[in-house]
């Protein structure tokens, strides 16, 4: 199937994991993720999809099937979001201490208490040291792009490691826009499945998941954080044969737009990337020198070019949608640390904003912007973004 | 042909390991991989047998095989099949062996999973009725009056105040294509079970009684016989449920000492005569129900 189609968020990952024909989908459903399972096990029964389809108790088991399947050298696939990424954690890190390239969606919602089905990102971004790759989609097109180049990334040789593809919850999931698909020959050459060089191989009997005591542990711990960082040059590799196949290309790990001689530059990342670039272009007309700074992997993270492309900014603010509590959001820890890193001084700024599905409007980013601009950037406090402060006693 | 210790092969699988000497749950996985053979995959959750089995470099599982989360046995389990399934890969079967805690309580929810899902994989209880990995903890199948390290036997509790669940009946409730109770104390029963589970075209699931001399305060060389000792006294039974009917495999006219069994393993050593009778009583009441509903 090519051409373009009217399709929701959570339609356009169904239909991108339909192309890279997982052997085994094991998932569980929530809230906002359920018609991604719902569209799968629609194509599992109309004969268009042939994977092995289990339908399991909870999401705990969800990625425990995942990690059987992919173990024997088995395609996997699951989602999730919120409480049900939660309940799968220890999952996680069984996945990617053992090096198994699992592709995962997850809507991404709040988590409780209190409770709500409505998004932030607090659920993925809790789950940062968990040694998943972690990628944000800004729109439905680049959600289903990013499950196809998930697969590329999570199974090449020199990576093998699971990855998170991260869409926003009903912001993202729910929304419906037009996508231009992909002609399946094409992902076939995208994508081609190859052997997993750790799978159980009933000819070589191995054992994996297996115990390493003190005299061992490290050095798998350090193999992984270094296959983790070269990562980094395969998501960059994969976005560009992304482009050489699709014509279409999200700029690797990070994604400046109108950058290059910006005073003031937002980084944020997910669906609140294309509500910041409507804002850049408007500033951009009235002739202020603003810029966006889309994270896209979070993990690993793009510290070198994250801090090159802060370089010449006056200001920086970064706008996400989570909070460490009791210090500030954990994106704008990581941004500040890349800075300081690779020797760049500029002043930043965090902003809080859409906890709980709170929306981000066009006039948050420009007060932000405003902000910015000014000079009179107050960075040792975090700013919530749209408080309500008549009711919480701020 | 029948297999029992003439007949069984002589091919090790599961050697070379760190368990104590007398292990039940060491000589069970020992005996099922006899028979499942080299291309058995199994799956091991943490617990005494992982502990034992896989600390690297120092491998002593023979076959392909998988520590999973402690609560994902069964779903690990299940995902390996799919997976190899969807590879058209044959001639293979997947096996779990997790202890009393890892089936009866952490696991029993994935457990539950796989039935209804009647993947054709075989799950394996070993019991040995505590969590004994972590130093003899009480699990949902611990025994009345058992001491444990977290169930002190003192002058005011005498152990564990529970009895064990009926975990055989939990799992048949699914109506399971196949499900037995074994004991290492039966290896012959037990084998024949193992190779049941093995031909049959769906999910299966063996309990076997594995004593555990650590645990239990009894000599590592009287393993076999306190396994068997547990079935002839009546606190442990061998039976199966296939095709929907329960099915008692042993019904002894005459139960050995109960008592004697008890009083042969530290474990039990804080009972009086009102846990003994309890216990009698418990156990009677147990079999007068199989007797009436199970077929003999």
């Amino acid at each position: 199937m090519s051409g373009k189609l009217f399709v929701s968020g959570d339609e356009a990952v169904a239909l991108a994991v339909r192309q890279a024909k997982p052997h085994v989908i094991a998932a569980y459903p929530i809230t906002p993720q359920t018609i991604v399972v719902e569209r799968l096990s629609d194509f599992v029964e109309d004969g268009s999809l042939e994977s092995q389809y289990l339908y399991v108790e909870s999401e705990h088991s969800a990625m425990c099937a995942c990690l059987g399947a992919s173990a024997i050298g088995a395609r996997a696939f699951t989602a999730t979001s919120s409480q049900g990424l939660l309940y799968m954690v220890e999952g996680l890190h069984y996945a990617s201490g053992s090096r198994f390239p699992i592709v995962m969606m997850n809507a991404n919602r709040s988590l409780a208490a209190p409770w709500s089905i409505y998004n932030d990102q607090r659920d993925s971004l809790s789950e940062l040291e968990c040694g998943w790759i972690q990628l944000y989609a800004e729109n439905a097109q680049e959600a289903y792009d990013t499950i196809l180049q998930a697969y590329r990334i999570a199974e090449d040789p020199a990576v093998m490691l699971p990855v998170m593809v991260n869409l926003d919850g009903f912001v993202l999931t729910h929304t419906y826009e037009l996508i231009q698909m992909a002609e399946q020959e094409k992902v076939d050459a995208y994508i081609p499945y190859r052997n997993f060089c750790n799978k159980l191989d009933l000819e070589k009997p191995k054992a994996t998941c297996i115990t390493a005591g003190p005299p061992y542990n490290m050095e798998f711990r350090y193999q992984q954080h270094q296959a983790t960082l070269r990562a980094a040059e395969t998501i960059r590799a994969a976005d560009r044969e992304f482009n050489e196949h699709f014509g279409r290309s999200y700029g690797g790990l990070l994604e400046t737009y109108r950058c290059e001689d910006a005073d003031a530059v937002l980084v944020t990342l997910g669906s609140v990337a294309g509500t910041a670039r409507c804002v850049v272009d408007a500033y951009r007309e009235a002739g202020k020198k603003v810029g966006l700074l889309k994270i896209r992997c979070m993990r690993p993270f793009p510290a070198e070019e994250t801090a090159a492309a802060l370089k010449g900014a006056k200001a920086v603010g970064v706008l996400e949608k989570d909070v460490s509590f009791g210090f500030e959001g954990v994106v704008h820890t990581n941004v500040n640390s890349a800075l300081k890193e690779w020797n760049v001084t500029v002043p930043t700024a965090n902003y809080v904003g859409g906890l709980g599905g709170r929306s981000i409007s066009k006039a948050d980013i420009a007060g932000i912007f405003d902000g910015l601009l000014s000079g009179s950037l107050n960075a040792s406090e975090t700013a919530f973004v749209n408080l309500r402060r008549d009711i919480c006693g701020a | 042909m029948a297999l029992n210790a003439k007949t069984i092969t002589n091919q090790e699988l599961f050697y070379g390991h760190k368990a104590c000497p007398g292990c039940g749950a060491a000589l069970a996985i020992r005996l099922a991989l006899k028979v499942l053979g080299e291309r058995a995959i199994v799956v091991i959750p943490p617990n005494c047998m992982s502990t034992v089995g896989y600390i690297y470099p120092h491998m002593p599982v023979f076959v392909n095989s998988v520590i999973p989360p402690f609560a994902g046995t069964a779903a690990v389990m299940s995902g390996i099949l799919a997976g190899a399934e969807a590879q058209g890969l044959k001639n293979y079967h997947v096996v779990g062996f997790a202890g009393d805690g890892g089936t009866a309580d952490i696991g029993l929810q994935a457990l539950s999973g796989m039935i209804d899902r009647n993947d054709r994989a075989i799950f394996i209880c070993y019991d040995n009725e505590a969590y004994m990995n972590t130093g003899v903890q009480k699990s949902s199948l611990t025994p009345y009056g058992m001491k444990t390290t977290n169930t002190p036997a003192g002058k005011r509790i005498h152990g564990s105040q529970t009895s064990k669940k009926r975990m055989f009946e939990i799992v048949a409730a699914h109506g399971i294509p196949y499900a037995a109770t074994a004991s290492v104390g039966y290896p012959e029963d037990f084998l024949a079970k193992v190779e049941k589970a093995m031909n049959t075209d769906g999910t299966s699931y063996i309990h076997v009684m594995a004593p555990c001399p650590t645990g239990w305060g009894t000599e590592s060389d009287v393993t076999v016989d306190i396994g068997k000792e547990a079935v002839d006294c009546g606190l442990w039974y061998l039976a199966e449920y296939e095709g929907g009917e329960f099915r008692l495999n042993r019904d002894p006219k005459e139960f050995s000492s109960a008592e004697a069994y008890l009083k042969a393993q530290s474990r039990f050593s804080a009972l009086d005569e009102n846990d003994f009778a309890r216990v009698l009583q418990e156990r009677d009441e147990a079999w007068a129900r199989m007797r009436r509903d199970w077929k003999k």
